[in-house]
């Protein structure tokens, strides 16, 4: 299936028949050409989103045809055995040749498709839309006239990722240097995306084009496996640094929309992650975990001091309001936990939706005409106070040097602390004699009770942490979002946050994992508010991409620590025959 | 010396209209080896299952050093009898140390708030845990896969961290569920050897196996379950004597002798019919009914 011998030993071509030097030369003179078509006009009128029209100065598409080309171009290099960079693409192999050609080869193409159907025709397309569109084909040719990973196969064998070799470890000093340049170049790729204005939808899909490809190239690279298990070993480090770029991003932005976004992405990240102790560590499936998001918030809103409060003369302080919250999510997670986590199964599933439901509606009615006026029905609870924390009021905008931060800044700051207690509770919780129960009763709850671990209990202990980490977010919500309101308490919607879409950034992202629901969650917020115009046929999207990315990469965006054991123990050194446990045993069926 | 850890009454386990084990009384003493055998369906798996608390018997008692057992398996697991499974049941996806962790959960006490904390009882439990668990790996020669996930070992090595596993939770009673299923005869020597190993630390064993040879060579005392009731019990040469047995369950051919060799002589000494000998070890089962 797999082939670890390099280009220098695989003599077929693929499925274009040229001789590998042509194949080369097409791909980097393709890739340079790409890049530089980008500094030329691809469009006569500013109209199309991001200004294509200037020679000299690319700009939105054109400089993803750049990044495109760019990587395209470096992984070409690999190719003439330029020294070095054979790093990049350990194994020699076709398929990130491929994939990066594809990345420029596809944002150039949808460019040129996207300026002639927003315009109307071909004629609106400059001269340098042309080039690029030659230009960005001919690395796709290339690639396909390179050795083909696995002769025979057809295009199967450009999706199998070839047996990667044993990488090295490097000093330790180097590594973190490539953990800071790692997350360096995230924080760039993520403030670009956050970047791109909202009415540039073509702009944002070709973001998506690149990155996915690019992803997919660095994947079959086995470079993110690489990158993965080096950060693994400067947990810290990289954990640190990580928690600084989020807190550098307020200072590349100018404006404070961007920081909203920001703050509300960390918001839905954080709950995520609380979500994963349930679904990831516990395997309880909860389908209405937004419900504690939203008792949070209300108990906050409730105790904030808003006029529109039934408590309106109550005011805590933050840290009580932030406890309340927590407490209030805790004990629902308490009530709704006890009685079915008795029991084993689909019950659970059911009754969280059926709870999720519940509070959505009761808090809709609620309002002192269908019930007890509680929430204010769907009017909410608006006018939430700005908090003040250590005299420091988050409202206002406060200068820092040359920079000025504003509200939306002062809450991500405040939301960043909750998401590092939440990632912190998170690993230390795992990483225990209850993190290894939680994992237990994932793995065989049959097994776990049978070594003493009483599952009731030690689920409901999730269950109940879960909930109480959603609260927790949910107070700084309300505050965030001026107001509380029934609406987005929902099982599935258009917009996060809503139990599918948390549940969706926990399996995405990868479940288990700290990385990847925050990666699931930035994705799912940043996708749908950035291409408006799905509107109506998000969920649609949504579906599809979840059934792609199941097809192709079931175990998430991140795979947990079992990808890299597995590529530890098939070292060299160790030859190992894997035994599934479920394949059919010998013997039948006991216990 | 002999004072009774386990001992069973009247267990009676129903499944609707089939009674799988039918008033089975029952003793286990400290320092025994004792083995339960009996064809395919006998009900000595739902015993076990009895035994632990994984299913409340419909009638009858399981005390364990004299106090009644109530039917959770945690509980029991926490008074001191630890089991392995049939078919094999351990955490797939969490590494060979984990599991034996695992295994720990009853003797630690460290709960949410000290792995939040983290404070030097913690850290300093979870060393002693580990040191433990190495100990047991190492007990059953597992010490250099502490890393690897419990789903790429090989089968055999599945059985024996099934047993480090069990072990750690410190019982006083293993139940062992045919342990040598699956394995070559080789590693169900090395079991031999592991099994008498745990007895010598003074934990008593009731092993279920349908590898007679491993049964007669390791017990001090055997059960035979026919159709969910005991037929016979007594030491392994009274066993072997007794006519019901062979007619039951030894006197028809069985298949799954661990090599020709061992065939042979099991069949010379059993004079029992001439035993087809299959390399593939002694999981296939006879028929027997
Ligand atoms: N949960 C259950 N529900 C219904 N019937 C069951 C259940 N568990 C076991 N049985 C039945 O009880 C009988 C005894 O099964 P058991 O698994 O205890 O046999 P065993 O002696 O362990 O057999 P083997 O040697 O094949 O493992 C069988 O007829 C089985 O089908
Ligand atoms: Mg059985």
């Amino acid at each position: 299936m797999t082939n670890t011998t390099g280009t220098t030993t695989a003599p077929e071509h693929g499925p274009v028949p040229l001789p590998p030097a042509v194949a080369h030369t097409l791909v980097t003179a393709g890739a340079i050409g790409t890049i530089a078509s980008a500094f030329m006009s691809w469009t006569w009128t500013p109209d199309f989103p991001g200004d294509l029209t200037i020679y000299g100065y690319p700009a939105g598409l054109q400089i993803l045809a750049i990044v495109a080309g760019a990587l395209t171009l470096l992984y070409s290099l690999t190719l003439w055995n330029v020294r070095g960079l054979h790093r990049l693409n350990p194994a020699g192999a076709t398929t990130p040749v491929l994939l990066t050609a594809l990345s420029a080869f596809a944002v150039c193409w949808y460019t040129a498709i996207a300026i002639a159907v927003d315009l109307g025709g071909l004629v609106n397309l400059d001269p340098g839309a042309y080039v690029a569109v030659i230009a960005s084909a001919l690395p796709v040719i290339g690639a396909l006239a390179l050795p083909h990973p696995d002769p025979g196969t057809g295009i199967r064998g450009y999706l199998t990722k070839p047996d990667q070799p044993r990488p090295g470890k490097l000093p330790a000093l180097a590594e973190r240097a490539v953990i800071t340049v790692g997350t360096a170049l995230a924080l760039v790729v993520f403030t670009y995306g956050i970047g791109i204005n909202d009415d540039e939808s073509e702009t944002f899909i070709g973001y998506l084009l690149v990155a996915v490809f690019t992803a997919w190239a660095l994947v079959h690279a086995g470079l993110l496996d690489r990158y993965a298990a080096i950060s693994a070993r400067h947990k810290g480090f990289s954990a640190t640094l990580a928690f600084v770029a989020v807190a550098v991003f307020p200072f590349t932005q100018s404006e404070d929309h961007n920081a909203n976004l920001g703050v509300s992405i960390l918001v839905f990240a954080t709950v995520a992650l609380g979500l994963n102790i349930v679904v990831g560590l516990t395997g309880l499936l909860d389908l209405g975990y937004v419900a504690f998001l939203g008792v949070g918030a209300y108990a906050a809103a409730l105790v904030s001091g808003s006029e529109f409060s039934r408590f309106s003369g109550v005011q805590f302080p933050f840290w009580a309001a932030a406890l309340t919250g927590m407490a209030a999510s805790l004990v629902f997670g308490v009530l709704i936990g006890a009685p079915t986590l008795r029991l084993r199964g689909d019950y659970l599933a059911i009754v969280t939706l059926g709870f999720g439901e519940i509070f959505r509606i009761a808090v809709n009615n609620l309002d002192g005409v269908s019930g007890p006026n509680l929430t204010n029905g769907p009017n909410g609870i608006s006018r939430i106070p700005d908090l003040e924390v250590f005299g420091f009021d988050l409202g206002e905008a406060h200068d820092l040097g040359s920079f000025t931060l504003g509200r939306f800044a002062n809450y991500l700051f405040l939301m960043l602390i909750f998401t590092a207690i939440v990632v912190l509770v998170f690993t230390r919780a795992a990483d225990s004699r209850i993190g290894r129960s939680w994992i237990a009763i994932r793995e065989d709850e049959t097994a776990a009770t049978a070594m003493g671990i009483n599952g009731f209990r030690v689920k409901l202990i999730a269950f109940a942490l879960g909930a109480a980490l959603a609260g927790l977010a949910g107070t700084v919500m309300a505050h965030v979002n001026y107001s509380v309101n029934p609406q987005p308490y929902q099982f599935a919607g258009a917009a996060p946050p809503n139990s599918a879409f948390l549940l969706a950034a926990v399996v995405l992202g990868g479940m288990g994992t700290v990385s990847g629901p925050l990666l699931g969650a930035s994705l799912l917020y940043l996708i749908p508010e950035k291409l408006q115009f799905l509107k109506n046929y998000e969920l649609f999207a949504f579906g599809i991409a979840l059934v792609l990315l199941m097809r192709f990469r079931p175990e998430g965006i991140i795979a947990n620590r079992r990808h890299q054991l597995e590529f530890h123990e098939n070292g060299p050194d160790e030859p190992e025959q894997g035994t599934l446990p479920d394949e059919p045993a010998v013997t039948k069926a006991g216990a | 010396m002999t004072t009774p850890v386990l001992e069973a009454r009247a267990v009676t386990m129903r499944f609707g209209g089939l009674t799988a084990v039918r008033s089975v009384d029952f003793t286990v003493n400290s320092g025994e080896i004792v083995g339960l055998i009996g064809p395919n369906g006998a009900g000595k798996t739902t015993f076990f299952n009895c035994l632990t608390g994984l299913y409340v018997p419909t009638e009858g008692t399981v005390s364990y050093q004299g106090t009644v057992l109530p039917p959770k398996p945690h509980l029991v697991t926490k008074a001191g009898i630890a089991r392995t499974f049939q078919n094999i049941r351990l955490f797939a996806n969490m590494t060979v140390l984990e599991n034996v962790l695992v295994g720990r959960h009853t003797r630690t006490k460290e709960g949410l708030w000290s792995a939040l904390l983290r404070g030097p009882g913690f850290k300093k439990a979870e060393k002693e845990s580990e040191a433990r668990a190495m100990e047991l790996l190492s007990f059953v020669g597992l010490a250099h896969k502490r890393d690897h996930l419990a789903r790429n070992l090989p089968y055999g090595e599945q059985r024996k961290l099934e047993i480090a596993r069990a072990l750690a939770s410190e019982p006083g009673l293993l139940l062992l569920d045919e342990p040598t299923a699956g394995m070559n005869p080789q590693e169900t020597r090395a079991t031999e050897e592991l099994v008498f190993a745990i007895r010598d630390k003074g934990i008593a064993v009731l092993v279920i196996e349908h590898d007679i040879r491993f049964i007669f060579n390791l017990c001090d005392r055997v059960a035979v379950l026919v159709q969910g009731e005991k037929l016979v019990e007594g030491t392994p040469d009274i066993v072997q004597a007794d006519e019901r047995v062979i007619a039951a369950y030894l006197g028809t051919p069985f298949e799954g002798e661990p090599g020709e060799e061992e065939a042979a002589e099991v069949a010379a000494a059993e004079a029992a019919a001439d035993a087809p000998a299959d390399s593939t070890t002694g999981s296939t089962k006879g028929e027997t009914q």
